[in-house]
Order: C-alpha cells, then sequence, then structure tokens
C-alpha cells in the first residue's frame, strides 16, 4: 500500500508519516541555500558543513574514505538482506492457503528483491560495482541479516514475518531516510513505503489465524513464540558492543542507538499483540511508568554472534540455494548478452 | 562469468504534465531489456506513465571540482531574475 495514496490513513502520525516527513525534509533542505565551495574551500570542511545543515552528501561530491567504506558495507549487507530475506518466506509461495494469500505473497516477495536492486543501486553510486557486491556475498565476505537464517516451519510463521520481521526493519529504517547520504536515503523512503504494506499483511495473517480454530491459534503463538527474540536481535548488539555507532552518528548515517530502536519496537509490539489476542514470550514484558517505556527481556546475543559467524539454523541452506540460483541463471544472462551483441552488430551493418 | 552487464539510469514521468526525473539505475544487456527491468523494478505501484532508459555511460556529468567556476557565469546575472526590476507603482499585468 502506497501511503500517500491514502489520505486520512495514518496521517500525521505512525510510521509512514515519518517516512513523509523525512521526505518533505530532504525537499526543504535541497531548497535552503548553501555556500558554494569556493576554490579555496577545504573539502573536509565543506563535507562536514553539508552534513551540519542536514542536507545530503551526493555521489560525485567528495567524501572522506571512511564514510565511503562505511556506506558500502551497510548499503550491500542491507541490500544481501533483501536478497537472502525472499528465501523464508518463498518457501510458503506454493502452499499458501489460498489464490489471494498467494498473489498477496508473490507480490511481497518480490517487493523484497526490488528493495535489494534499489540498494545495490544505491552502492554502486559509491564506485563499487555490481558483479564485486554479488561476488562478495557469495564467497561469504560480507554478511546480511541473522534473522533471515531462521526457518519458516508453518503457514503462520509467513504473518509472524511480516508483522516482526517487516516490523523491526521498518523501525531501524525510517530513520534511515534521514541519511546523510542522499542515494540511501532517496532508496530507503521507497523502500519504507513499500514495506507498510508488508507488516500488515502479516499482521491480517496472523489476525485471521488467532481468531480461528484452537489449532489455528495454537499455529499462531508458537510462531510469535519463535519468531519474538530472533526479531529483537536484528537491531544489533547492544549499544555497549556496538562498534562504529558512533562515528556513524557523527555522520549521521544513523540517527539513533541500538538499543533505542529495540524499546521503541517493542513498545508498538505489545499493543499490537493484545489486539491479536496472542502473547509475547516474555514474562518479564512490563510497563515501567518511570521511562514511561516496557521493561523486557533482552535477546540472547551470543545466539546472535553464533547466527552472523554463520551456525544459524539455515545459514548454509541460504547460501547453498542463493549460489544455486545464481549459477542455475548464467545461461539466461549469458543468451541475453549474445542476443545484445548481435542485434547491435547487425544495427551496425544497417547503419 | 560474462563481462559486465551495462548499467542504466532510469528516468519516470510520474503523471502527465511533470517532467521525467531520475529515480535510480539497474543492469540489463540492452535498452528493451532495460526499459522491462525498469517497469518491473520502479513503476510496480503505477508511479509512472513513461519511463526513459539512458546508457550511464552516454551521461556526461560536470564535475564537483570546478563546481565555480563552472556554475559562475550564472551568478553575477541577477537582471535574469524577474526580482530584479522595479515596478512603478500601479503597473497591472506585468
Ligand atoms: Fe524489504
Ligand atoms: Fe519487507
Amino acid at each position: 500500500m502506497y501511503g500517500s495514496d491514502f489520505p486520512g490513513e495514518d496521517a500525521p502520525g505512525g510510521l509512514l508519516g515519518e517516512v513523509e516527513a523525512a521526505e518533505a525534509a530532504l525537499r526543504s533542505a535541497a531548497a535552503r541555500d548553501r555556500e558554494v565551495a569556493g576554490p579555496d574551500t577545504d573539502l573536509a570542511d565543506h563535507f562536514a558543513e553539508i552534513v551540519a545543515a542536514d542536507q545530503k552528501i551526493e555521489p560525485r561530491d567528495w567524501m572522506p574514505e571512511a564514510y565511503r567504506r562505511t556506506l558500502i558495507r551497510q548499503i550491500a549487507q542491507h541490500a544481501h538482506s533483501e536478497i537472502i530475506g525472499m528465501q523464508p518466506e518463498g518457501n510458503w509461495i506454493s502452499r499458501a492457503p489460498s489464490l489471494k494469500r498467494k498473489a498477496i505473497l508473490l507480490a511481497k516477495v518480490q517487493d523484497e528483491a526490488g528493495h535489494g536492486l534499489y540498494l545495490y543501486a544505491a552502492a554502486e553510486t559509491l564506485g563499487i560495482s555490481r558483479d564485486e557486491l554479488v561476488d562478495m556475498l557469495l564467497e561469504g565476505r560480507q554478511k546480511y541479516s541473522s534473522i533471515f537464517n531462521y526457518p519458516t516451519l508453518t503457514w503462520a510463521d509467513v504473518g509472524a514475518i511480516g508483522w516482526l520481521v517487516d516490523g523491526a526493519a521498518i523501525v531501524n529504517q525510517v530513520p534511515l531516510c534521514r541519511c546523510s547520504y542522499g542515494p540511501y536515503a532517496r532508496a530507503m523512503i521507497r523502500v519504507c513505503k513499500e514495506e507498510s504494506f508488508h507488516q500488515r499483511q502479516g499482521y491480517e495473517i496472523l489476525h485471521t489465524l488467532a481468531h480461528g480454530t484452537p489449532a489455528q491459534q495454537a499455529m499462531a503463538q508458537d510462531a510469535v513464540d519463535r519468531w519474538w527474540y530472533p526479531s529483537l536481535a536484528m537491531f544489533g548488539p547492544p549499544d555497549g558492543d556496538s562498534t562504529h555507532s558512533a562515528r556513524s552518528m557523527a555522520w549521521k548515517i544513523k540517527r539513533f542507538s541500538n538499543d533505542e530502536l529495540r524499546q521503541r519496537f517493542v513498545d508498538m509490539c505489545v499493543g499490537q499483540a493484545e489486539v491479536l489476542g496472542l502473547t509475547i514470550p516474555d514474562p518479564e514484558l512490563r510497563w515501567n511508568d518511570e521511562r514511561q517505556a516496557y521493561d523486557f527481556t533482552q535477546p540472547d546475543y551470543a545466539e546472535l554472534m553464533r547466527v552472523i559467524s554463520g551456525d544459524g539454523p539455515c545459514n548454509r541452506q541460504r547460501m547453498d540455494h542463493r549460489r544455486r540460483a545464481h549459477h542455475e541463471g548464467a545461461w539466461v544472462r549469458e543468451a541475453a548478452a549474445a542476443y545484445a551483441a548481435k542485434q547491435a552488430s547487425r544495427e551496425k551493418v544497417a547503419a | 562469468m560474462t563481462e559486465h552487464t551495462p548499467l542504466w539510469e532510469v528516468f519516470v514521468r510520474a503523471r502527465r504534465g511533470l517532467a521525467h526525473s531520475h529515480v535510480g539505475s539497474l543492469h540489463a544487456p540492452d535498452a528493451e531489456l532495460a526499459l522491462r527491468h525498469a517497469r518491473d523494478l520502479y513503476t510496480r505501484r503505477q508511479e509512472g506513465v513513461s519511463i526513459w532508459v539512458v546508457p550511464a555511460s552516454a551521461i556526461t556529468a560536470s564535475s564537483p571540482d570546478e563546481k565555480d567556476a563552472f556554475f559562475d557565469p550564472a551568478a553575477d546575472k541577477v537582471y535574469r531574475h524577474p526580482t530584479f526590476y522595479d515596478v512603478p507603482e500601479g503597473v497591472a499585468h506585468l
């Protein structure tokens, strides 16, 4: 669902409202006058001024080498996550319980492919090629989000992924709409608008199951039980252990800490779980009046580290599948390239 | 693997009456496939009524390093803007 096409819904608040506010801020920052760098302006100062003024750094601007490298790593890993993230849900396309659910799931998984491609395109503006990025994924030199290394055992998992995994991704990604690097910020605005459909379709699946037969209710609860903590872990290690965070904040790549975003996610989910009639599997979960936030049990960060380093339930399966799909698609790429070359040489002859 | 698949820049006209604007890029072996990929990638939700694809290698861009000298000629011609002129009081339709 495209936010701006449905006036009244979610406006002015909600996450979609925040995405639109980020888009408006991007436009108004672009409209503000900025000192044009004179021939004697120090390039590093100029970069710092643009970032301080909340304006955007664009591909051909000078930027510190570490800023470029940080962005390439972050955007590439984000892109890889979207691509690998198609697998757990793709697992259920052929077994969706109705034609309607199948059509929706197909559209959702296709969106994830699109997100991966917007992000690869944004990474390429930083001077790295698509082939290098793909190789780094296939050779395991770059990571993807740990969450996609968990299996989808039942149809309810598709609901839990939409609600919790896409939900956590949105909380993570909405602040990235204000990232200082223009192509990344613009890609994230696009992605976030599409994500809200993902989250709602998942929530609807769970809502339907949770109001169905006792067996369907149990299936929905089981899915939430298994996906809750891995979803909390998606925000990364606790602030104390998070490397690079401070620098990324100073560069305005990152706007909030891992723990702040995790808290925001928990606070959003509690009310949503109540409406579902499902229980968040955390006996310590309770409102803290002093903090004006929920207290909750942290995910197992040792498990997070194990899964990231390759030892999750499905790491090997995900990578094998991705490599196989890449190799089995080689003949299509070769045929298309041969056809293009033949057409080009014919045009030359005709000219 | 085959040699690099060419990069294309994609421009979309969102609605009649608006100019095409840049939305991103993609890889495709030829123009026809680039157009089809652009449709699937950038207009899945009716975001456009027309698409241009341009080989990225065909674009010549001004360099930010020469920004001053390059855009300078425009800086000292304030008389190109209507606000430069004093309009005597009482003049209408101007
Ligand atoms: Fe996505
Ligand atoms: Fe998604």
